[in-house]
C-alpha cells in the first residue's frame, strides 16, 4: 500500500471517486505536480462526479459530517457572556457565548458544523437557514444566547448515517445546485416546507387562505413562493423545484439531465 | 456589533422594568429587524431584554373579536384558523411579507416596531433626521424612489415598512400596551404609527419601556370580501413599492362599509379615508373603485422620483377592491 497517493483532505469515498474515473493520472500528479491540462480534467472530473449517483462512494460522501474537527477552546473570562444548553443535531451542547455571537457562527466556528452558511449575514439570501424545534429560522439573525434549551437541526443532522434525507437525495437527483453555497440553506428550508404543507400552513400564492384544511398539495407556484427566502446566484431554481416536488408528490419526477455520452 | 448585556425576562413586569430603568436597553423579539440594524450599527442598545418566552403568544378569541398576542410569531398568527377565517385580511398580509424563514421568527410586536428600510436611514455614513435628529434628510433631494407620497415633511420622506400593519390598519385594530408599574392602555391602530413631522425619530407613539402586550381585531363583516394587494420590484421577498388592504361590505350591491389602507406610500399605514367616504352607499363596480381611487391620489405629493406610485398607487386600489369582490381569491383581481 505504500504507493497508494496520499490525498490527507480526501475520504475513501471521495478518493474512490477520483480512482474509478482517471486511475492512471494519480500518481503523476501526485508525483510530478499538477500540470494545467491535467488540473482542467481533475475538476471537470470532480465537478462530474459528484451529481453522479450511480458511484457507490456518492452517499457516503454527502453524508460525511465534521465529527471530530478540532474544535477552539472555549472563551474565558468574556464580558456579557451567556451560557447556552442546547440540543443540535441530536447531541445535547454547553457553550459559553458572547452576547453578540450568532447562532450561525456558534455553529460554525464553535461547533465545528460549517455546513451552514454565511452569505449575506443579513437575512436576505437564505444561506444560514437551519431549524429550531422544527421550523426553519436565519442563523444569521438568531443570536446563540436565545436558544437556551432550543433543539437546532442543520444540514449535517439531516442525513440518518450513512443514508441522505429524501431532500438531499433529490437535489442530486434533480442537480439543484450548481456551486453548492446555498444548497445546504436550500436543503433545510424544502425540508421544513415539507411540514409545512402537511400542517396546512398557507402562503400568500394560496388560492383561498379561508380554506383550511391539510395537507397542501404545492403547485410549482407555490413552492416558488415558500421558497422565496433561499436566493441561488447560480439559478438552479428549476432543478430546485422539481427536487421539491418529488419528495413531495407520490410519484418520481423525471432527471432531466444527463450526460454527453447519453447515460444518467 | 458594540457590546449589550443580554437578558431573559420570565414576567412581562420584569421586561418593562428593566426596559424603563434603562434607555438604552431595547426588547428583543425575533430580532429579525434589530439584530440586522445592530450589525450595521445604526441602532445600538447597551442591553436586550428577550421577551420571547413571555407567555404573550396567544391568537384567542374574546367577546368581541379576535386577540393576538404580542409575541406571537407572524407564522403562527397568519396561519390560526382564528385568522384565516375571520380576518384573512390579515393572513394575506402577513404572508406577503419576507420570507418564510423571517416569519417563523417575527413576532406580532416587532413587527409594529419595525424600522424603515430608507437606505438613508440604514447608511451610517449618509444624513438621516430619523437616525440622527438634525443630521438632515438624505433622501428629500436624494434618491428617493421608494419613497413616501403621503403625509411627509422636509424632516423625513421615508416610508413604513410593514404588510401586517396594513391589514390591521384596515381592520381598525387595538394595540394593548402596558408600561411601568403595571400602568396598561391600549391604542387605538390609526394613533400607533406615526407621520414624520418634527420628530421622525419616533416611529410610534409607544412610551419608553412600554410593552405591546396583545393586539385586539374587532368582529366585521369582512370576511366574504378582503384582499391584500402587494406591488414590488420582484414577485416575492421584497419590500411593497405599494401595497392596498381593501376589505368591504355589501348590502345588494350597494357599499355599505369599505376599509382601504395602503401600504409603501407613507411614515405609516396610510388609511384611504378621502376614498372610502365616496365609495360608502354606492354602487361596488370597477368603475366606482377606479373613481374612488382618483379622488384619494389627487392629495398624493409624490417626491422627484416616485411619481410612478400616484398612478401604480391609483390603479391598486382599484384592483385591490376588486379583488375583495372576488371573494379574496389570490390572482383574481386582474
Amino acid at each position: 500500500m505504500e504507493d497508494q497517493p496520499k490525498f490527507p483532505d480526501l475520504t475513501d469515498a471521495e478518493r474512490k471517486v477520483l480512482e474509478d474515473l482517471m486511475p492512471d493520472e494519480m500518481s503523476e500528479i501526485i508525483t510530478s505536480g499538477m500540470k494545467r491540462r491535467h488540473f482542467l480534467k481533475l475538476i471537470t472530473y470532480t465537478g462530474t462526479s459528484l451529481l453522479a449517483t450511480h458511484f457507490i462512494g456518492i452517499e457516503q460522501l454527502m453524508a460525511r459530517t465534521t465529527a471530530g474537527a478540532p474544535l477552539p477552546p472555549p472563551p474565558t473570562g468574556i464580558d456579557n457572556g451567556v451560557n447556552v444548553t442546547f440540543n443540535v443535531n441530536g447531541r445535547a451542547q454547553k457553550l459559553l457565548v458572547d452576547s453578540r455571537m450568532t447562532l450561525l457562527d456558534a455553529l460554525r466556528e464553535r461547533l465545528a458544523l460549517t455546513g451552514s452558511k454565511k452569505g449575506c449575514d443579513h437575512g436576505q439570501c437564505g444561506a444560514c437557514t437551519v431549524l429550531i424545534d422544527g421550523r426553519r429560522v436565519l442563523a444569521c439573525l438568531t443570536l446563540a444566547a436565545t436558544c437556551e434549551e432550543k433543539a437546532v437541526t442543520t444540514i449535517e443532522g439531516l442525513a440518518k448515517e450513512e443514508t441522505l434525507h429524501p431532500m438531499q437525495a433529490a437535489f442530486i437527483k434533480h442537480d439543484g445546485f450548481q456551486c453548492g453555497y446555498c444548497t445546504p440553506g436550500q436543503i433545510c428550508s424544502a425540508v421544513a416546507l415539507m411540514s409545512e404543507a402537511k400542517n396546512g400552513e398557507a402562503s400568500y400564492v394560496t388560492s383561498n387562505v379561508r380554506q383550511t384544511g391539510k395537507p397542501v398539495k404545492l403547485s410549482d407556484e407555490e413552492i416558488q413562493e415558500r421558497m422565496s427566502g433561499n436566493i441561488c446566484r447560480c439559478g438552479a431554481y428549476p432543478n430546485i423545484v422539481d427536487a421539491i416536488r418529488e419528495v413531495h408528490g407520490d410519484k418520481a419526477v423525471a432527471q432531466v439531465w444527463q450526460f454527453a455520452d447519453g447515460t444518467i | 456589533m458594540r457590546p449589550f448585556n443580554y437578558s431573559n425576562a420570565g414576567e412581562p413586569a420584569t421586561a418593562i422594568a428593566t426596559v424603563s430603568a434603562n434607555p438604552g436597553a431595547k426588547f428583543l423579539g425575533g430580532g429579525t429587524n434589530l439584530v440586522d440594524l445592530m450589525k450595521e450599527d445604526v441602532m445600538h442598545p447597551s442591553a436586550l431584554v428577550d421577551i420571547t418566552r413571555l407567555k404573550l403568544a396567544d391568537v384567542a378569541k374574546t367577546a368581541t373579536g379576535v386577540t393576538i398576542g404580542g409575541t406571537a410569531t407572524n407564522s403562527f398568527t397568519a396561519n390560526h384558523e382564528l385568522i384565516r377565517k375571520n380576518y384573512p385580511l390579515l393572513s394575506m398580509a402577513i404572508l406577503a411579507g419576507a420570507s418564510a424563514q423571517i416569519r417563523n421568527m417575527a413576532t406580532n410586536g416587532g413587527n409594529l416596531n419595525q424600522r424603515t428600510r430608507c437606505t438613508y436611514f440604514y447608511d451610517v455614513n449618509l444624513p438621516c433626521n430619523k437616525r440622527e435628529p438634525g443630521s438632515g434628510c438624505g433622501a428629500l433631494k436624494g434618491v428617493n424612489r421608494n419613497h413616501a407620497i403621503f403625509g411627509w415633511s422636509e424632516k423625513c420622506v421615508a416610508v413604513y415598512p410593514s404588510d401586517m400593519a396594513i391589514a390591521l390598519a384596515a381592520l381598525d385594530a387595538v394595540v394593548h400596551v402596558e408600561g411601568n408599574n403595571n400602568v396598561k392602555r391600549t391604542i387605538n391602530f390609526a394613533d400607533f404609527h406615526r407621520l414624520p413631522g418634527d420628530t421622525p425619530e419616533k416611529d410610534n407613539n409607544l412610551k419608553p419601556g412600554e410593552l405591546i402586550l396583545s393586539i385586539e381585531l374587532p368582529a366585521n363583516d369582512f370576511a366574504e370580501r378582503s384582499y391584500y394587494l402587494k406591488i414590488r420590484e420582484r414577485s416575492s421577498y421584497a419590500f411593497a413599492l405599494v401595497s392596498v388592504a381593501a376589505a368591504m361590505a355589501l348590502e345588494g350591491n350597494r357599499i355599505k362599509q369599505v376599509r382601504i389602507a395602503l401600504g409603501g406610500v407613507a411614515h405609516k399605514p396610510w388609511r384611504a379615508s378621502v376614498a372610502e367616504k365616496w365609495l360608502i352607499g354606492k354602487e361596488a363596480t370597477e368603475t366606482n373603485f377606479r373613481a374612488a381611487a382618483e379622488v384619494e391620489l389627487k392629495n398624493a405629493r409624490p417626491l422627484e422620483h416616485n411619481k410612478f406610485k400616484v398612478a401604480m398607487a391609483q390603479k391598486a386600489i382599484a384592483r385591490a377592491l376588486q379583488g375583495a369582490m372576488q371573494g379574496g381569491e389570490y390572482g383574481l383581481e386582474g
